[in-house]
């Protein structure tokens, strides 16, 4: 049973799990690592690969230089092989990997030469094992090249063995994520033999770089690093394995690193360092930045330098991140500490100071505060190369307006020496130091730390040449003086010294808030927006706003297409603009400039991603081409994508419960429409077929007067019918357009008796009032249609009036128009239904049930509306409802 | 011919509806019309009707309502005659108590069979002790079931069916009416069982248990045993 040490963690067993699930998903890479050219890696990898198309496996060479070496041009026989293609670098054709070819192939495996190639610029990502990265993540395995002198973390240890800088270099991480590697050696005797004959490639132009490369020395040291770093993985892959089998052994304790990040180039080779202290310990390691307020006097270059060297920590495995200034202690030192003891860090690794160290004196290098703070955390210092130029990098990041700052600590200090021998006369001298001080507090207030250093040391001049005895000289008569310059100076430099830490930290606090209030501006708006357009907007100018940069929002449309969003694209998009577009949403990583993919494009493609799914990419492209966001300003435009990618889809999913909303609202209607529709055609049929069975069966038992009832029951609910039929006849007419006027001049008198005709048998008991002036001329219509609308008028009146009631109608004449009203006294239409009765299928709600199917009022729109007319219903004083039909009277052209 | 004629309540908010009915009916019943629920609730007590022809879909309430209100006080034969043809329709004025579904359109002669087995249940009283549907006798006092003469051996179950069965003879009886009667509260939901006691009972009694012809099935909602 396993002890409690040795008992695997179970998070530990999940990440293991989820690792090997992830494996299984992504395709395998297998190094072929060599420490030098020549030793035999591309032959050992096409021999493999030719094992494995043996053996069935569909194999394809993505990849490969032979250098015209025949007995490896000999293994490519047999091996399906990619076409290379051609790109185009300022005028020359140069060979690649054709990446899209091979993904599209999808082989089973892909062999591809040479590792650590830096691809031509303008390709896809700036290195080949950026592309091998990608065609793993399509799930081919991998067969590839390495050579030892390009690893990384090996990169400066190896320059300094050989002498050779090599510039292409590949992240540790690759060759920790390789599922195998194979050591691929050759003793270095025999390695300078093949030399010799001419059977190592060597390119011509460093051919007197690479002869110096070849020395037996080097070679011997880096078949040893090759060799070490394949044991130390193979050490790794052990550990792996007792740990997940609960193998007991000599676990060392969970080291975990932090390595400091400095603003010089000296950072890199620190995370090199700590990285090679990190595998050799099998420890988690962090890199990290302390966002003090010297940050803000960093030129751009440097602000760059450390969002380089942290990015190089990610790409080395670390973690790194930028801390603010702790609230609790307020130094980098202090804020280091804090957090390395809140993270359980175990060794702090730091770089020896590069500043002279006349800078120490005041308050100590951070080194020394480091080391007093860290109690049980141990301090690694890493030296830097002695060949660190410092002091002119000192000189270089001093702006000109600091110039006119020094200027004015000058001013101060004459206007206080000034004022000292106008109001000194009697004073004692030493009283006038405290004029000094004054400037001095001043200067730090006023103009910063350095200005008020020199005007402490100015004062010290000043005062020692004006004022103390003998007056106009630097001599000093009364030794007791220098005990008052060494105060003045002592007190000068604490002041300037507080005061402009005051200050600063003022600023990056002012600072920090200003991205807060920028973030909550972004936040506000975008709350308040409830529709794609405003959110849009509001991203768009929020980030031209805060970033002085071009935003445009790239959405998918329904087919899954990316396009720019909207208008508010100044340019229209091309096609790189597009394919990096739809490369950032497809990889839900960023592309374009300051990323891996594409750096040489001029924008930055930010994914929109929620916690679901992606949304869409946010291209944001500088006003001028060198501005560069520093990375505090990186992670506040990240915090912007994600705000907008929220916000976008909020939006969206709001219109879409809208549009599910509304299709059930539809389906709804269109149910009840049924519904009506099928009880309106059946309740005639019911009496019918009630009525003629009734008349078969019962035929001898049915006296004469309930026959003829039963008779007359029958043809009036047929004629019912017809209407019903005639009516959803002439809905569909009127929909499709194919109901056409033929207007001749009428009687309107004679259209309003038919009417009345059509519907004799159900008037008889209610009082119809016909107003119609005597003089009342032609009006041009089509008779058929506008009787069919009195009909529907009058008929609607009947149904929503009681029996008994009263019935207007009445006609009036105008100079353009003829007016018609249909009046009752029923229950009347409310208000907000005076428009909506005209609507097809819309009856107003009520809780008698009224027959009708809801087309009458609707057509007779239609048939006026066919007129040039207008029709519509008001409330009647009084009670009941008035239905207005207006026809023009001018000769109507038949449409 | 009885002196005086039994009198029929038809609900039905549709006037050529009641027409017809009226010019039908008229002669071998009295008829009285109410166009709405509360009139017809209202009708039932001052008219004191012997049957009720009910639409469901009556302006002011719905026509299984009217039936709940009415059984709660009252037995009277219900015929509901709808326009509705889905099974949950008939199923919910059914259970609620009405006696018979006729789904509109429907001939006259059909309503008038339904209408005199509804009638004759009212007036019978439950004491007759031999039910006799062609050569199908029960016999309640002994127990005994026979087809044609020849004594047939039911299960306890098998007879309490069609003991509830011939009670409610002509009319349909739900699921959920039947299992309550025979099985008690509770089992209302398990229609296999009945199936299965049904086919049973079928293969005793029906000459071609695939085409019955005492009980008769109507379908997603009940069973119905043929009356004399």
């Amino acid at each position: 049973m396993p002890t409690e040490q040795t008992r695997p963690d179970p998070d530990q067993l999940l990440a293991q799990v989820q690792a090997e699930e992830l494996e299984r998903l992504r395709g395998r890479l297998k190094i072929f690592l060599g420490y030098a050219a020549g030793v035999g890696k591309t032959y050992a990898m096409l021999e493999a690969g030719h094992q494995r198309h043996d053996e069935g496996v569909d194999v394809v060479v993505g990849y490969i230089e032979t250098h015209s070496r025949r007995e490896t041009e000999a293994m490519l026989e047999g091996l399906e092989i990619i076409p290379r293609k051609s790109v185009n670098y300022r005028g020359i054709q140069l060979p690649e990997m054709d990446v899209d070819a091979l993904l599209k192939r999808q082989p089973q495996l892909a062999i591809i030469d040479e590792l650590a190639h830096t691809n031509v610029p303008g390709s896809r990502h700036p290195k080949r094992y950026q592309d091998v990265q990608e065609i793993l993540a399509a799930g081919i395995d991998v067969y590839t090249t390495l050579n030892v002198q390009h690893l990384e973390s090996l990169n400066d240890v190896i320059s300094q063995i050989t002498g050779i800088v090599v510039h292409e270099t590949v992240p540790d991480l690759v060759l920790d994520q390789a599922a195998e590697i194979e050591l691929i050696d050759l003793p270095p005797d025999e390695l300078l033999n093949r030399l010799q004959e001419g059977k190592v490639y060597i390119p011509e132009q460093a051919a007197r770089a690479i002869q110096m490369f070849f020395r037996k020395g080097n070679l011997t040291a880096l078949r040893e690093l090759t060799m070490r770093r394949a044991a130390e993985r193979v050490d790794d892959q052990m550990t792996d394995y007792m740990q997940t089998r609960s193998i007991p052994g000599p676990w060392p304790a969970a080291e975990r690193l932090l390595v400091c990040i400095s603003p010089s180039s000296f950072g890199e080779r620190l995370v090199r360092a700590t990285r090679r202290l990190a595998d050799q310990m099998n420890a988690d390691w962090l890199a990290v930045y302390v966002d003090s307020p010297d940050h803000l006097r960093l030129t751009p270059e440097k602000r760059d330098q450390i969002a380089r060297t942290l990015r190089m920590a990610e790409a080395l495995g670390a973690q790194s991140l930028i801390l603010p200034l702790s609230s609790t202690a307020p130094t980098v030192a202090g804020t280091v500490v804090e957090y390395a003891r809140q993270h359980n860090v175990t060794k702090i690794i730091a770089g020896k100071p590069l500043h002279p160290p006349w800078r120490n004196l005041l308050s100590g290098s951070i080194v020394d505060q480091l080391i007093s703070r860290s109690g049980n955390i141990d301090i690694y210092v890493i030296t830097s190369s002695p060949d660190k130029d410092f002091t002119t990098e000192a000189s270089r990041w001093s702006p000109p307006g600091v110039w006119i700052r020094y200027l004015y600590s000058l001013l101060l200090v004459a206007g206080a020496t000034l004022l000292g021998l106008l109001v000194g006369q009697g004073i004692s001298p030493t009283n006038l130091v405290m004029l000094y001080l004054l400037a001095v507090v001043i200067a730090a207030v006023m103009l910063g730390r350095g200005p008020s250093v020199l005007t402490s040391i100015l004062g010290v001049l000043a005062f020692d040449f004006f004022f103390v005895p003998p007056k106009f000289t630097f001599t000093v008569s009364d030794t007791e003086y220098l005990l008052t310059f060494g105060g003045l100076l002592l007190v000068g430099l604490v002041i300037s010294y507080l005061t402009a830490r005051a200050r600063e930290q003022a600023e990056a606090a002012q600072r920090r808030e200003a991205d807060t209030s920028l973030l909550y501006a972004l936040s506000r708006d975008l709350a308040a927006a409830n529709d794609l357009d405003s959110v849009i907007l509001a991203v768009v100018t929020h980030v031209e706003q805060a970033f002085v940069r071009e935003a445009v929002i790239f959405l998918p449309d329904d087919n899954n297409q990316l396009s720019p969003y909207g208008s508010f694209s100044q340019s229209a998009a091309d096609e790189t603009e597009t394919a990096l577009a739809i490369w950032a949403f497809e990889h839900q990583e960023p592309a374009g400039r300051g990323t891996d993919t594409l750096p040489s494009a001029n924008a930055r493609y930010l994914p929109l991603k929620t916690s679901h799914r992606m949304v869409g990419v946010l291209k944001v492209r500088p006003r001028e081409a060198s501005q560069d966001l520093i990375p505090t300003q990186r992670r506040l435009l990240e915090s912007f994508a994600s705000q907008a990618a929220l916000a976008i889809e909020r939006v969206q999913l709001v219109e879409q419960s809208r549009q599910i909303d509304l299709l059930q609202a539809t389906e709804k209607l269109q149910n009840a429409l049924i519904n009506s529709i099928s009880h309106d055609l059946r309740t005639p049929l019911v009496s019918i077929t009630g009525a003629l069975t009734a008349l078969e069966e019962r035929k001898d038992k049915l006296s004469d007067q309930a026959r003829q009832s039963l008779i007359e029951t029958a043809r009036e609910e047929a004629e019912r019918l017809n209407r019903l039929v005639a009516n959803l006849l002439d809905m569909t007419r009127l929909e499709s357009g194919s109901l056409k006027v033929v207007s001749e001049p009428c009687d309107i008198q004679d259209v309003i008796g038919a009417a009345l005709k059509q519907l004799e048998d159900r008037l008889f008991t209610r009082p119809v009032k016909l107003e119609v002036p005597v003089n009342f001329p032609l009006v041009s219509m089509d008779f058929v249609p506008i009787v069919h609308v009195l009909v529907n008028l009058i008929d609607n009146a009947l149904k929503y009036s009681p029996d008994g009631s009263p019935l207007e109608i009445a006609a009036r004449i105008s100079d353009q128009e003829a007016q018609l009203f249909v009046m009752d006294r029923g229950v009347g239409i409310p208000p907000e239904d005076l428009e909506r009765v005209f609507d097809k299928f819309y009856r107003v709600r009520r809780p008698e049930q009224v027959t009708g199917t809801g087309l009458g009022l609707a057509i007779s729109k239609g048939i006026i509306e066919a007129h040039g007319g207008q029709i519509w219903a008001s409330e009647r004083p009084g009670g009941g409802t008035i239905i207005t039909v207006v026809l023009p009277i001018q000769e109507q052209s038949s449409a | 011919m009885s002196t005086e004629l039994a009198c029929i309540l038809v609900v039905d908010d549709e006037r050529s509806i009641r027409r017809f009915l009226r010019a039908s009916l008229e002669g071998e019943y009295r008829i009285t019309e109410a166009t709405n629920g509360m009139e017809a609730l209202s009708a039932v007590v001052s008219d004191h009707p012997d049957l009720i022809i009910l639409d469901l879909g009556l302006p002011d309430m719905d026509g299984v309502e009217v039936t709940r209100r009415l059984r709660e006080w009252t037995q009277i034969p219900i015929i509901i005659v709808s326009v509705r043809e889905r099974e949950e329709d008939k199923i919910a004025a059914l259970d609620m108590g009405a006696d018979d579904y006729l789904t509109k359109p429907f001939g006259v002669g059909e309503l008038m069979a339904r209408i005199r087995v509804a009638l004759r249940h009212s007036e019978s009283t439950d004491t007759d002790p031999i039910f006799q549907s062609g050569d199908l006798v029960i016999d309640h006092n002994l127990r005994q079931v026979s087809v044609a003469g020849r004594l047939i051996s039911l299960t306890p179950t098998e007879y309490e069916i069609l003991r509830v069965l011939s009670r409610h003879a002509g009319k349909v009886i739900t699921h959920h009416q039947l299992l309550r009667l025979v099985w008690g509260s509770g089992y209302e939901s398990e229609t296999h069982l009945l199936r299965v006691n049904i086919s049973n009972l079928r293969h005793k009694i029906e000459p071609e248990p695939a085409r019955p012809a005492y009980i008769t099935t109507e379908p997603g909602v009940g069973y119905r045993l043929r009356s004399s």
